[in-house]
């Protein structure tokens, strides 16, 4: 983090959903605009409201994350970890990966 | 006039179009990696001025289901929004699959119905751009206790009657037929008469693995049916049901489809039941009935009669809306045949698709 910068999460997607962050590689998300506790469930809410066709993507319309979704902070999936209540803190990267599945 | 045949595969929508139903270009995918279960070509708003309007369930395994739309025979398509098609957050319940779009009649010109999996129905009012809910079905004192079939709990065939538009009937596999009389807001099951397969009650009041059903527009009430395992048809808008698959060397199968101008005329794709699941005497034979099931006929000429160990999906046959009507299906192999003559010969109009999900034609105004 840069001193004085605001404080960030990054949603970093693959190319195939590129078509919803205005082909973009990601997307930052003020830390700030997630409330007192700020959780990928916070985020994906975030993103519901700015990135809708992105987090319809991500979750289905009863908030759960997608059956072949994953989500990495790091090496972690965040279903090992505490899914939608797992925390973000600042400078946070938040990877999207498709699950390797299908024919 | 050129005739347009969608064709949706496991991983995405092809459009195949001719001008003599005998040469066909073919493009595509559209929706590559996406499962395409429901298509329809809406030809209403052309009546009235509009364009005839292309729709498409597509479902990625990955990142969920959406419907499409093409106001231009499938050179542009554009997403609904939201995917058209979500639950209600009070019913706890998120779409997995949109099995089935239909236009209902010319007399209810935007409205369009949905069959989705987890079973239910959904109407729209704008041409298919937002669906809601249908509740009565939704809550129905059975669907708790409806089985999926081996596809899901899918609904899977929604049938509007022909001249009244507050009657219609859905298939649920495998829950069976049900039927409303007041536009959807009440529902009952439909089933009298149908076999159950693998059940204790073999005529339980539902959990029939009914797999599609068609009628005719004149001849509102009587209807065609491919059971998991029967043919069967109703003459009372599915009131009750009468086998009709006793001169078909197999009743099982899954795909039925209707004869776009005389009544009384339907065609299966026959599958040697239950462990099996392929034609019998490996030929690939679809059968004709023009006696409302009184009789049926081979149809073979140019369809492979040897070493044919290919099966249609339920939504794989189609009949276009020309005349002499054109038939079409498609395999689960990728390849899709198409007769001009109505089944009398038939061609192969393109192969090494991925697996055919669904068929749907007609002439172009």
């Amino acid at each position: 983090m840069t001193a004085g910068a605001p404080a960030a999460v990054r949603v970093r997607v693959p190319a195939s959903l590129r078509a919803y962050t205005g082909g973009e590689p990601g997307v930052e998300v003020d830390l700030g605009s997630l409330g007192e506790k700020p959780t990928i469930g916070a985020l994906l809410d975030h993103l519901a409201t700015t990135h809708p066709d992105l987090e319809r993507r991500l979750r289905d319309e009863q908030r759960q994350l997608r059956r072949h979704v994953n989500l990495f902070l790091g090496s972690d999936n965040v279903r090992d970890l505490a899914d939608q209540e797992t925390p973000l803190s600042a400078g946070t990267e938040v990877a999207v990966m498709p699950a390797v599945s299908g024919g | 006039m050129t005739t347009l045949l969608m064709i949706g595969t496991r991983k995405g929508l092809f459009l195949a179009r001719s001008d003599d139903r005998a040469t066909w270009s073919v493009d595509g995918p559209h929706f590559a990696m996406n499962a395409v279960y429901a298509a329809t070509i809406d030809a209403r708003p052309a009546a009235s001025g509009g364009s005839v309007r292309l729709l498409a369930g597509a479902d990625s395994e990955h990142w969920g289901p959406s419907v499409f739309r093409s106001d231009d025979l499938g050179a542009s398509w554009q997403e609904t929004e939201g995917g058209a098609i979500r639950f209600p957050a009070e019913t706890g319940a998120a779409l997995v699959r949109t099995w089935q779009l239909v236009p209902a009649g010319a007399d209810q010109p935007g409205v369009v119905w949905a069959g989705v999996e987890p079973g239910a129905l959904f109407r729209s009012d704008d041409g298919g751009e937002s669906f809601s809910l249908v509740e009565g079905l939704w809550e129905h004192p059975h669907r708790e206790r409806w089985m999926p079939g081996g596809g899901g709990l899918c609904l899977h065939t929604v049938v509007p009657h022909a001249t009244d538009p507050d009657r219609m009937l859905v298939g649920v596999s495998a829950a069976g037929v049900y039927r409303s009389d007041d536009g959807g807001k009440s529902w009952e099951a439909s089933n009298t008469g149908i076999d159950a397969w693998r059940m204790p009650d073999q005529r339980p009041e539902f959990g029939q693995c009914v797999h599609k059903f068609a009628g005719h527009p004149d001849r509102a009430d009587q209807l065609f049916l491919q059971n998991h395992g029967g043919v069967y048809r109703s003459d009372d808008f599915g009131a009750t049901w009468s086998a009709i698959g006793g001169g078909l060397p197999a009743d099982f199968g899954f795909p039925l489809a209707v004869h776009p101008h005389r009544a009384g005329t339907a065609y299966v794709y026959p599958l040697v039941k239950d462990e099996h699941r392929m034609p019998p005497d490996d030929r690939c034979r679809i059968y004709c009935t023009t006696d409302a099931g009184e009789s049926w006929e081979p149809l073979a000429d140019g369809l492979p009669q040897e070493h044919a160990y290919v099966s249609v999906l339920r939504d794989a046959l189609c009949t276009d809306d020309a005349d002499p009507a054109g038939v079409y299906f498609g395999t689960r192999s990728g390849e899709v045949f198409a007769s001009a003559n109505e089944g009398a010969s038939w061609t192969s109009i393109v192969r090494h698709l991925p697996d055919v999900l669904v068929v749907r034609a007609a002439e172009l105004p």
